[in-house]
């Protein structure tokens, strides 16, 4: 949402590089909610020649997150008793056969916070709650997650845990590389994770640019990817270098890998992943709300009418699902794309496509 | 019947009154129920606060304040402040409510003239907090000369309000000629907000503390009666006048354009945003449009007199930052859209979806 008027004539260039290109048929799928939101509200797809096309991927961490893990909460919050602490997008996230919004209306515990840490205070405050917090999000994420983990260790906060759901990106890449021609890396993943990953997918074919998120990095990125795609040899390319360095953040890395492990997760719509997720290690089994209250097995069912896996993998555009806008509003949303303003349906139906 | 300043009871059973009366007989550096019960200790209050801030000749201590008809029309207007928290950088809860209807009044071309004042105030609020609520109510009012008429003092038990809320009615007076209202907005007409935008909003946002976000913002709440009258004596032909207070520049565009049937088409380039509220709304995923202001205005006038107008604002207390943000159109009529930085066509999402704070 920031703003670049100091960009002024790089961003025409690179405009007219985009506008003007005569290359191949191209897809760019990007893959972070921020981009998908940036994209649509710059109406970035409105200019973009026919022959480039623009998918909106699995980036929004609210979208990927399944059926099941809702239910998961669901169980929680209402069998259990305990006090879910969410990022407020989540509580209107459908699950098989209700949302976290509907059962606070039933009398469910839900505290919207604005971070971890949040849960954690609210865990200390309230002492005779079990305070469950819901950990979804990417590599951004989950390292607040492992901070407030390790604070509630520290603090003996033994009525805090929290039920997971966190991802990794690369094994998204590989599971939608077929259906792009390359990516727009989302520029505060790699900001973590370094460029490593962006090369060795490089090297097996895989291209991409790193992007940032005002205008002119967007626009850039897209024309050097664009550029580089029509000479048609494989490539990576950091757009996002005031941000993104090779190494990433090490210590971030470090935090996290010592406190969990990857586990195979599923994706909404995609179906499961292997070894995309994370888990807490055994010695945090504790803080593991499936482990602390022996949650059995859940299988979710999403609405059959809701498209929003092909929406994720760019098989089709959110206005040919047969309910978005009719049923499925971000009032009333029936998939997990129109919930956050970082789904795809949500941004086209707000924006205007 | 009692005077105007004597209508003060509490909300609570009578017993209960009489019993927190009796525990606060010795002087008060807070507001007690007794204070509302319409004794000695309403007097009290009445004198200590309000008389002295609120002090003209038409405020007396009959039923009713008696005021002399000019010939022509009247604007009225009511307005209800339970701000959270009452004070906040900027302001206060008092200049917010003499703000709030003195604008109001400003909209339709009116001269604010009257403000009536309830007070609803909780048990144990601190004297000197309210205190300091008149004298922001009194100095505002000054400002914007309009005269404190009459007023209703309501103390309720602790737990019951949060702190003090203000009810304030004004009337003001329209000039002969004087004409403006929403409907009237036309194809071609220029959109102009008098400065930054959203600074309200997000003044309250952060006070308020969920989320543990530091910035150096500033309440716009300001009367802008003042401003009006000069925008108008320059330019008599202004369309639409409309304050952009909850639900923000946005929501007073949509309106705009539902009321007269047009489409209104943004710069987004032009839209004049502070860069610490951009800051903020970035980090919380917000769209500035949609953020409160209390002290800017949104005005609609014909395409050849915007720039007199806008340089006629720029010259007034409040309004000096004052830009054209876009213009009035045939296409898409009740909708607002937006020529963004890299000059593509998009809508302004609509007012009422609830913008969520990003979570990566």
């Amino acid at each position: 949402m920031s703003d670049d008027r100091n960009a002024g004539s790089k961003k025409r260039s690179a405009l007219e590089i985009i506008k003007n290109y005569s290359g191949p048929d191209v897809r760019i799928m990007e893959v972070c909610g921020t981009h998908t939101h940036e994209i649509f509200r710059l109406g970035i797809r409105k200019i973009l020649p026919p022959s480039v096309k623009l998918i909106s991927g699995p980036g929004c961490p609210v979208c990927v997150t399944p059926v099941s893990f809702i239910d998961e909460a669901l169980i929680l919050a209402l069998d259990h008793g305990c006090t879910i602490c969410t990022f407020g997008d989540l509580v209107r996230v459908p699950g098989t056969s209700s949302s976290l919004q509907k059962a606070r209306g039933a009398g469910a515990k839900v505290q919207v916070v604005y971070s971890p840490a949040d849960a954690v205070e609210y865990a200390v405050k309230h002492q005779d709650e079990q305070v469950v917090f819901l950990s979804v999000g990417f590599e951004t994420t989950t390292p607040s997650v492992c901070l407030a983990v390790q604070a509630a260790q520290r603090d003996n906060v033994e009525n805090f845990s929290v039920l997971t759901a966190n991802k990794t990106m690369p094994g998204a890449y590989e599971a939608m590389k077929d259906s792009t021609d390359l990516y727009l890396y989302p520029g505060h993943v790699h900001a973590i994770v370094g460029t490593g990953i962006c090369e060795d997918l490089a090297a097996r074919g895989v291209s991409g640019v790193c992007a940032g998120f005002t205008a002119s990095e967007l626009v850039t990125a897209l024309a050097v990817a664009v550029t580089k795609f029509e000479k048609g040899e494989p490539f990576f390319v950091n757009c996002y270098p005031r941000v993104v360095r090779a190494q990433g953040q090490p210590a971030a890395v470090r935090l996290v890998d010592s406190m969990m492990e990857p586990c195979d997760s599923e994706w909404r719509g995609i179906g499961e992943i292997p070894m995309s997720g994370m888990k807490l290690r055994d010695e945090y089994s504790q803080y593991d709300a499936r482990v602390k209250f022996s949650l059995p097995e859940v299988k979710g069912r999403s609405n059959p009418a809701c498209r929003c896996g092909e929406v994720l993998q760019g098989k089709c555009l959110p206005s040919d699902c047969k309910v978005f806008g009719k049923v499925c509003t971000p009032e009333h949303p029936v998939g997990a794309c129109m919930v956050s303003g970082e789904g795809a349906c949500s941004a086209f139906y707000l924006y205007g496509g | 019947m009692e005077p105007v300043w004597y209508q003060a009871r509490a909300l609570v059973r009578h017993s209960i009154c009489m019993e927190v009366e009796i525990n606060t007989m010795t002087g008060s550096n807070t507001v007690t129920l007794a204070h509302g019960a319409g004794g000695k200790q309403t007097s009290e209050l009445i004198d200590r606060v309000f008389k002295r801030h609120f002090q003209n000749p038409l405020f007396t201590a009959d039923d009713a304040a008696v005021i002399g008809i000019e010939k022509g029309r009247i604007a009225m207007s009511t307005d209800g402040f339970i701000v959270s928290p009452a004070f906040f950088a900027g302001g206060n809860i008092g200049k917010l409510s003499i703000c709030g209807t003195v604008n109001d009044l400003a909209c339709m071309g009116a001269v604010p003239k009257y403000l009536t004042c309830g007070f609803v105030i909780e048990e144990g609020f601190p004297m000197d907090k309210l205190e300091e609520i008149a004298a922001a109510m009194e100095k505002t009012a000054a400002e914007a000369g309009v005269q404190i008429v009459a007023g209703d003092t309501k103390v309720a038990g602790k737990g019951q309000v949060d702190g003090v809320f203000i009810n304030t009615t004004g009337v003001g007076i329209i000039p002969d000629g004087v004409k403006t209202s929403g409907a009237l907005a036309e194809h071609g007409d220029a959109v102009i907000v008098t400065g930054d935008i959203g600074r309200h909003g997000c003044t309250i946002l952060l006070e308020r503390d969920d989320y543990g976000i530091e910035a150096d913002v500033t309440s716009d709440c300001a009367p802008l009666s003042g401003a009006v009258q000069a925008a108008l004596k320059a330019v008599p032909e202004i369309h639409v006048i409309r304050d952009a207070t909850r639900g923000g520049v946005g929501t007073v565009l949509y309106e705009i354009a539902a009321q007269s049937g047009v489409g209104v088409n943004l710069d987004a380039g032009k839209i004049p945003v502070d860069p610490a509220v951009k800051g903020v709304c970035g980090l919380l995923g917000l769209e500035p449009l949609y953020l409160a202001c209390e002290g800017r205005l949104v005005m609609v006038c014909p395409e050849e007199k915007a720039e007199l107008l806008v340089e006629t604002l720029r010259n007034c207390k409040y309004t000096e930052g004052t830009t054209v943000i876009g213009k009035i159109t045939d296409v898409m009529p009740g909708r607002v859209t937006m020529t963004t930085e890299i000059g593509a066509q998009t809508l302004l999402p609509q007012p009422g979806n609830e913008l969520l704070p990003r979570i990566c």
